[in-house]
C-alpha cells in the first residue's frame, strides 16, 4: 500500500478546520530521495496545511504518515526533526538579537559547544553553497540571509526532507536563482525536498514533479518535463484560465497627477523618497517596479494622504485643467476636494478592510459619512456588498460573515472591489495579486485594465516584474526612494529593469 | 525512532460555528456543571445542605419586596458602570479607571448639596449637581485619553492610578466637610432639608437609579451600534490603520469616547451619592469599577447581554449576606461560589469553540 522507496508517505490525510469544508481530505502523497517536488495549488487548497502535519505542527483528523515503510505520528515539531523532517515557514522563526549561528543551534538539548557547532555548519555551508555570515545578527539581515538561516538551522538539525514553504515571495531574481542552486545541491545530496509555489514559472524551473492540490483535494502529480504552465493552471483551478493580460492603447491620456521633488523621511527618520518626479496620465497604468521597501508604500501614502512630505508637491489635474495640491491635505480633505481617489494598499486586513467586521460594515470604511444624520446607512453598504459579492464572484458564506474568514484572493475581491466602486480617477494599487492564486489573479488584473479603459490613471505597484511588462504602459524603476528611470512597457526587458532596481543597491540601501 | 507508535490520547479540532440553540445548551449545561460542584463543595466544607444554601441566596436576593427593590438597585448601578466602560472597551481602550471615575462624580454631587444647601433652590442644586457629576467623571475619562491621543501612553496603567487620585481626593475632602467634627466622616447630607436630594420616580426611591440605567443601556447599545460615531469607534478599536486610512481623526475619537465613558461613570457617582447613600465615602464605588470591566467583557461587550452578566454578580452579592447571617459562614464562601460560577461560565467558550477528539 506504500511506495518502499518513498522517503515519506502520507495516506488519507484528512484535515478540518471547522470553517466548512475540509482543509485536506483523504490527501495522499509520495515524497522521494533526491528529488525536487512542487506543492501547486490556489490559495486555500491546503498545500502549507498537508506540510504542516508533516512538520508536527498541527495533527491530522484522520490518514497515516510513513517514513520509510513505517507508519510514525508526529506530535511536535521535535518529532520530525527527529524524523528527518524539516519544514522553513513563510514567516521566519528566528531570534531577532542573536546571531546567525546563535539561532541555528537555540533550542537543541545537549551540552553547547560553539565551537564544534560552527565547524558543523560551517561544514554544512561549504556543501551546499550556502553565503552566510555567522556572526551577523538577524535584525541586520536582508531577508534572503534569513531565510538562509532558516535552511541552514533546519540542515543542522539534520533533516532530510526538507520543506519550504513559498520560499521565493520575498526574494529578487538574482536571489531566487541562488536559492535555486543550493536546493539542486541538496537534492544532488540525496535530500527530498518539497517546495510550495503558486509561481508557475519558479515550478517548471525547479521542480522534478508537481503535485496539485485542489479545495483540499488531491488531484494529482504530474512529471514536470512533460507538463506546461497552461496544464497545470487548468488542473489547478479545474477549468481553463486565460493566461494572457490585455494591454490596449490608452485611450486619450491627459496628465492627471504630477509629482515633482518630492522627499519623504519616515517615522524613523530613514529618507525613503528623494527628489522624485513623476507624471501619471489618466487612462494608462504606470507600473512602480522596485525592491520592496524601497520607498513604494512612502509614495503611494503620500499621494492618498497618509504620509508627512518633506517637500515637493504633488498636483491632481482636474478634467477641466484645474490643479490641486495633494500635499498636506488627509484623505477627507482630499474627498471633499473633489479628488475622487482609491488606494488599494499592501496591508490588506491591517489597512484596506478590518477583519472582524463583516462585508458590509467594511464596505461602510468608505461611505459612513455619507447623510447628515447621526445614524450610519446600512442599507446601501449592505447593497454594495451584494453587488460586488455577484460581480466578482466572491466566495463567501454571506455578507454577515466577518472578512478575515475569507481566503486571501476574497479578500482581495472585497478591497478591490470597494474600491473601484468608487468610480475613481486615480487607483494606486500595492502588491495587488500577492498570496493570491492564479484564478484570481487575472480576475483582478483584468478589473484594473478595465479601470484604465474607464479613463481612470492607475499607479500600479508590483513584484513579479513578468507581469509588471505585461500589463503596464510605463514602468518606472525605484531604487531606494529614487526614479532610476522610466520605461517603455511595451518595450522594457525584465534585465534593464531588474538593472535599474539594483544599479544603486550596494552600500546605500539602509536596512530592511 | 523508538517513538513512532506514539499517537497522543486526545486533541483538539475547531468546531463548525453553533447554532445560537446549541451555544445556549451548553452555556447551561457548564452552569448546572458549576452548581454542582458547589454543592459538592459546601457539602464537604460546611457540613451544610447545599440546597439549604442555595435557597438562602435567593432568599438574599429576592426574599422579599425590599430585597428585590435592593437587587435591582445594585444591579442598576453595576450595570450602568458597566455600559460606562463599554465605548472605551469596544475601542480597545483598557479603561479601567470607572471606579475614579465615579468617585470624582460622587465627590462633585457631594460638594454641590453641602456647599449649595439653603442657598439655591432644591431642583437646582440637582440640576448643578448632575451637571457637575458628569463633568468631573468626563473630566477623569479626558485626561488619560489626552495623553494616549497625544503621546500614546499607556492607558491601562494612566487610568488605574487616576482611581487613586480620586480615592485620595475624596478622603482629602471627607475631612474638610466632616459631620461631626473629628469623625472622619461625613453622615447623610442634608439630613433635615433633604436639598439636592435626587428626586424619586414613580413614587419609589429606587426607580430613579433603575429608570436611568435602562435608558442609558439602550442608549449605548443605539450608540454602538447604529451610529456614525460608534462606527468609528469600532474601527479604532480594530485597527488604527484602517481607521486613519479612511481618514477617521483616531485622537480625536479616543478622547470623545473616553469624555462619554467618564461622564457616563460620573453619572453613576450621582445616583449613589444624590439618590441612594445621600453621602459620601472612599468606598462608596465598592470596586464595582472593575467588577464591570469582567460584566462588560462576560458580554463581550453588548449592553443588553450586560443584564443577566451583572445579574448573576449582584444576586450572588446579594446572597452572601444571607448565608453569611444564616449559616454563620463567612461572606467569602460566596465569593467561591461566584468564581466556580465564572470559571465555568468562561471556560464553556472553548467547547463553544473546540471540540475534543479522543483517540481509541
Amino acid at each position: 500500500m506504500t511506495d518502499s522507496n518513498a522517503a515519506v508517505s502520507m495516506r488519507n490525510i484528512t484535515k478540518n478546520f471547522g470553517k466548512g469544508g475540509y482543509a485536506n481530505d483523504h490527501v495522499s502523497l509520495d515524497i522521494y530521495k533526491g528529488e525536487i517536488l512542487s506543492l501547486l495549488g490556489e490559495n486555500g487548497s491546503g498545500k502549507t496545511t498537508l506540510m504542516n502535519m508533516l512538520s508536527g505542527i498541527y495533527y491530522p483528523d484522520s490518514g497515516e504518515i510513513y517514513i520509510g515503510s513505517k507508519q510514525v505520528s508526529i506530535n511536535s515539531p521535535k518529532d520530525a526533526y527527529d524524523l528527518g523532517i524539516g519544514m522553513v515557514h513563510q514567516h521566519f522563526k528566528l531570534v531577532d538579537v542573536l546571531s546567525a549561528a546563535e539561532n541555528i543551534v537555540l533550542g537543541l538539548s545537549g551540552k553547547l559547544d560553539m565551537k564544534n557547532a560552527r565547524e558543523t555548519i560551517q561544514k554544512i555551508c561549504d556543501r551546499y553553497g550556502f553565503d552566510v555570515d555567522l556572526d551577523k545578527k538577524i535584525y541586520n539581515m536582508s531577508v534572503s540571509e534569513k531565510q538562509t538561516v532558516e535552511i541552514v538551522k533546519v540542515l543542522y538539525r539534520g533533516a532530510d526532507i526538507l520543506i519550504l514553504d513559498e520560499p521565493t515571495a520575498v526574494l529578487t531574481p538574482q536571489e531566487t536563482k541562488k536559492l535555486f542552486e543550493v536546493m539542486r545541491n541538496m537534492k544532488d545530496d540525496g535530500k527530498a525536498l518539497v517546495i510550495i509555489t503558486h509561481k508557475l514559472d519558479e515550478v517548471m524551473e525547479i521542480s522534478d514533479r508537481v503535485a496539485i492540490l485542489r479545495r483540499g483535494e488531491f488531484i494529482g502529480t504530474l512529471i514536470t518535463k512533460n507538463t506546461d504552465p497552461q496544464e497545470m493552471t487548468d488542473m489547478m483551478v479545474g477549468h481553463r484560465v486565460e493566461l494572457n493580460i490585455e494591454r490596449p492603447e490608452p485611450l486619450d491620456p491627459k496628465p492627471r497627477l504630477k509629482i515633482s521633488g518630492l522627499n519623504i523621511t519616515n517615522e524613523e527618520g530613514l529618507q525613503k523618497i528623494r527628489d522624485v518626479d513623476l507624471s501619471i496620465n489618466s487612462g494608462e497604468i504606470l507600473g512602480i517596479a522596485g525592491i520592496s521597501g524601497c520607498g513604494q508604500k512612502e509614495l503611494l501614502e503620500a499621494i492618498a494622504g497618509l504620509q508627512k512630505v518633506d517637500s515637493g508637491s504633488i498636483i491632481y489635474i482636474d478634467d477641466d485643467g484645474t490643479e490641486k495640491e495633494l500635499v498636506g491635505m488627509d484623505p477627507v480633505k482630499i474627498k471633499n476636494l473633489g479628488v475622487s481617489l482609491s488606494f488599494v494598499p499592501e496591508d490588506r486586513l491591517g489597512m484596506g478592510l478590518v477583519g472582524n467586521m463583516d462585508l458590509s460594515d467594511n464596505m461602510m470604511l468608505r461611505s459612513f459619512r455619507e447623510g447628515s444624520g447621526v445614524f450610519t446607512d446600512r442599507k446601501e453598504p449592505h447593497k454594495r456588498a451584494e453587488k460586488i459579492v455577484k460581480q466578482l464572484h466572491v466566495d463567501t458564506p454571506g455578507i454577515e460573515t466577518p472578512v478575515r474568514r475569507l481566503s486571501g484572493g476574497n479578500i482581495q475581491k472585497i478591497l478591490v472591489g470597494r474600491e473601484l466602486y468608487q468610480r475613481p480617477k486615480v487607483l494606486m494599487t500595492a502588491y495587488v495579486v500577492r498570496g493570491l492564486d492564479i484564478n484570481s489573479s487575472y480576475t483582478i488584473y483584468d478589473l484594473i485594465v478595465f479601470q484604465k479603459l474607464a479613463g481612470t490613471a492607475v499607479i500600479f505597484v508590483g513584484e513579479d516584474l513578468d507581469v509588471l511588462l505585461q500589463i503596464s504602459d510605463r514602468v518606472a524603476v525605484l531604487c531606494d526612494g529614487h526614479i532610476n528611470g522610466v520605461l517603455d512597457g511595451r518595450k522594457a526587458t525584465k534585465s534593464e529593469v531588474g538593472l535599474l532596481m539594483t544599479s544603486l543597491k550596494e552600500g546605500t540601501r539602509d536596512g530592511e | 525512532m523508538e517513538n513512532k507508535q506514539r499517537t497522543p490520547l486526545f486533541h483538539l479540532a475547531k468546531r463548525e460555528e453553533l447554532s445560537k440553540g446549541r451555544k445556549l445548551v451548553i452555556r447551561l449545561i457548564s452552569i448546572v456543571a458549576a452548581l454542582l460542584l458547589c454543592a459538592v463543595i459546601t457539602a464537604l466544607a460546611t457540613g451544610i445542605n447545599p440546597l439549604q444554601v442555595y435557597g438562602s441566596i435567593i432568599s438574599g436576593a429576592f426574599g422579599s419586596a425590599r430585597k428585590t427593590w435592593i437587587t435591582l438597585q445594585d444591579l442598576s448601578i453595576l450595570l450602568l458602570i458597566s455600559v460606562a466602560l463599554t465605548p472605551a472597551f469596544t475601542m480597545r481602550f483598557w479603561n479601567i479607571g470607572g471606579e475614579g471615575q465615579v468617585l470624582m462624580g460622587g465627590l462633585a454631587t457631594a460638594a454641590c448639596m453641602i456647599l449649595l444647601e439653603n442657598k439655591v433652590p432644591s431642583v437646582l442644586i440637582m440640576l448643578i449637581s448632575f451637571v457637575a457629576a458628569v463633568a468631573a467623571g468626563a473630566l477623569w475619562g479626558l485626561i488619560p485619553a489626552v495623553c494616549k491621543a497625544l503621546w500614546n501612553t499607556n492607558e491601562t496603567l494612566m487610568t488605574l492610578m487616576m482611581n487613586y487620585i480620586a480615592t485620595q481626593l475624596v478622603s482629602f475632602f471627607i475631612i474638610i466637610w466632616e459631620v461631626p467634627k473629628g469623625s472622619g466622616k461625613i453622615g447623610i447630607i442634608n439630613q433635615n432639608t433633604h436639598d439636592g436630594w435626587l428626586v424619586q420616580l414613580f413614587g419609589s426611591k429606587y426607580m430613579l437609579a433603575i429608570t436611568v440605567s435602562i435608558l442609558v443601556t439602550v442608549f449605548m447599545y443605539v450608540y454602538l451600534n447604529y451610529s456614525k460615531h460608534g462606527y468609528e469607534i469600532r474601527v479604532v478599536g480594530q485597527s488604527i490603520n484602517t481607521a486613519k486610512y479612511v481618514g477617521i481623526n483616531t485622537g480625536k475619537v479616543i478622547i470623545r469616547t473616553m469624555l462619554l465613558s467618564g461622564a457616563l461613570c460620573g453619572l453613576a457617582g450621582l445616583l449613589l451619592v444624590g439618590s441612594i447613600n445621600h453621602t459620601i465615602t472612599t468606598t462608596i464605588a465598592g470596586g464595582q469599577g472593575f467588577t464591570a470591566v469582567m460584566v462588560s467583557w462576560m458580554a463581550k461587550f453588548n449592553p443588553f447581554t450586560m443584564v443577566p452578566c451583572a445579574l448573576l454578580i449582584v444576586f450572588m452579592e446579594r446572597g452572601a449576606g444571607e448565608i453569611a447571617t444564616n449559616f454563620s459562614l463567612n461572606p467569602s464562601f460566596a465569593d467561591i461560589m461566584t468564581g466556580i460560577i465564572l470559571f465555568f461560565i468562561i471556560g464553556c467558550e472553548f467547547f463553544i469553540n473546540y471540540r475534543i477528539k479522543i483517540k481509541k
